[in-house]
């Protein structure tokens, strides 16, 4: 594109009347080259993943045994939250009544919802947020587990919802997703003690009831 | 047009820096949310997938050092006697994941990295003690000595339950009792304990 200036060269001598070549222009067309461009952002547009997944750590016991092994929680403290098909949430509190009355069932949403006076499915959100409240004002002094957290540098205050345990139980035909929310309920409302483990016979009978009474 | 031209290419150049290539994944999975910031981690891990069908794929995370996946599926090679050539052990340092029973692994290794997404994967065969995965998971780690190792979880939303027991036993058979499991990012719902713990943090700092 440059072009040379020849001047004086070749003995030609140019003298008036000679027409003078033309100055080529130096410019370039760029168009073909921002339209690439532009192909090329919207390509990487594309095939970009803004959002980065992140990890959630979940710790698991070893499967034991001996009975003296397991920790032994307290029934007061203890929530028990039950994942059925269809995004049903089942909960009771301390041990399961004989005659049931203490299953509940609850929702997913973080609204609680109102069916009627006297009548509401509570969110499990408000649930695990009563229970630990609940945990916590009826908490006894303990000095053994306030002079373990003094030892360790940690608040005092994390003795006080130490009987508060979480027990989850997916059934088979909870999903993934609703695992994976219940535990994330557990970080969300800070419950430190929480456990995954399977239901038991009964509680499977009483989901299925449950479950063939509400159609 | 010519400062026009000129942001166009800073955006065009943004793009190109932030691209990150995953290796094409032989299922989609959508993965649920969670509150966790940590981030994922791309060398020394073994990733565990399961989709929807509860197929279930394995795959050994080591962008730094290639040379460790073909060092996995030498040792189960070995452990395991499946024949397979130098050339389909070359093939699985390249491949992203596996999910197919140890028996069609020649077959799958056969076919090169580009085509293997049209080849019906049945995902690794499972049980109650770990199945196949037991294996997978097994050699893998011996592999691995004196290294760090995490172990990730990917699973899609709407897979069931069993699907995931059924992983995780397979890795409490091998005495592995932590995990990670991959989820998307979601902000801490305001007002509940995790968000003002967060809140209060932040001011901290």
């Amino acid at each position: 594109m440059a072009s040379i200036d020849e001047g004086g060269g070749g003995g030609h001598k140019k003298g008036p009347g000679v027409k003078k070549a033309k100055k080529l222009s130096t410019r370039v067309d760029m168009t073909p080259m921002v339209d690439l461009g532009f192909l090329l952002i919207t390509f990487f547009i594309f095939t970009t993943t803004m959002s980065s997944p992140t990890t959630m750590e979940l710790y698991m016991p070893k499967d034991t045994d001996k009975d003296e092994d397991l920790n032994k929680a307290k029934a007061s403290g203890a929530l028990t939250i039950m994942l059925g098909k269809d995004n049903h949430i089942y909960y009771y509190e301390g041990e399961l009544a004989n005659d049931a009355s203490n299953f509940k069932q609850a929702t997913f949403s973080p609204n609680s919802i109102i069916r009627g006076p006297g009548d509401s499915v509570l969110s499990i959100r408000s649930v695990i947020i009563r229970k630990k409240k609940w945990v916590i004002d009826n908490h006894q002094h303990d000095a053994g587990c306030e002079k373990i957290w003094a030892k360790n540098g940690g608040d005092k205050k994390s003795c006080l919802d130490k009987d508060l345990v979480v027990v989850i139980k997916p059934g088979d035909e909870a999903t993934y997703k609703n695992t994976v929310d219940m535990l994330d309920e557990m970080a969300i409302n800070d419950v430190k003690r929480y456990a995954m483990v399977d239901l038991f016979p009964t509680e499977k009978e009483l989901i299925k009831a449950t479950e063939s009474a509400g159609k | 047009m010519t400062p026009f031209v000129d942001v166009a290419f800073l955006i065009l150049t943004f793009f190109i820096m932030a691209t990150k290539f995953k290796p094409e994944e032989p299922v989609e999975i959508k993965t649920p949310n969670s509150v966790s910031t940590k981030d994922l981690p791309d060398n020394d891990a073994l990733q565990v997938t399961f989709d929807s069908t509860g197929r279930v794929f394995f795959s050994v995370l080591s962008e730094k050092d290639r040379t460790i996946k073909y060092n996995v599926i030498k040792h189960i090679n070995e452990t395991r006697t499946l024949g397979l050539t130098e050339a389909e052990m070359q093939n699985f340092a390249r491949t992203p994941s596996v999910g197919v029973p140890f028996s069609g692994l020649k077959q799958l290794l056969a076919i090169p990295v580009e085509d293997q997404k049209n080849f019906k994967q049945p995902g690794i065969p499972l049980d109650t003690l770990g199945g196949e995965l037991y294996y997978w998971i097994r050699d893998a780690v011996g592999t691995f000595t004196g290294k760090k190792l995490q172990y990730l979880i990917k699973g899609d939303n709407s897979a069931k339950y069993p699907a995931f027991k059924q992983v995780l036993n397979a890795f409490k058979k091998n005495d592995i009792f932590k995990f990670q499991m991959i989820t998307m990012l979601e902000d801490a719902p305001a007002g509940s304990e995790l968000d003002i713990i967060r809140r209060k943090q932040k001011a901290g700092k």
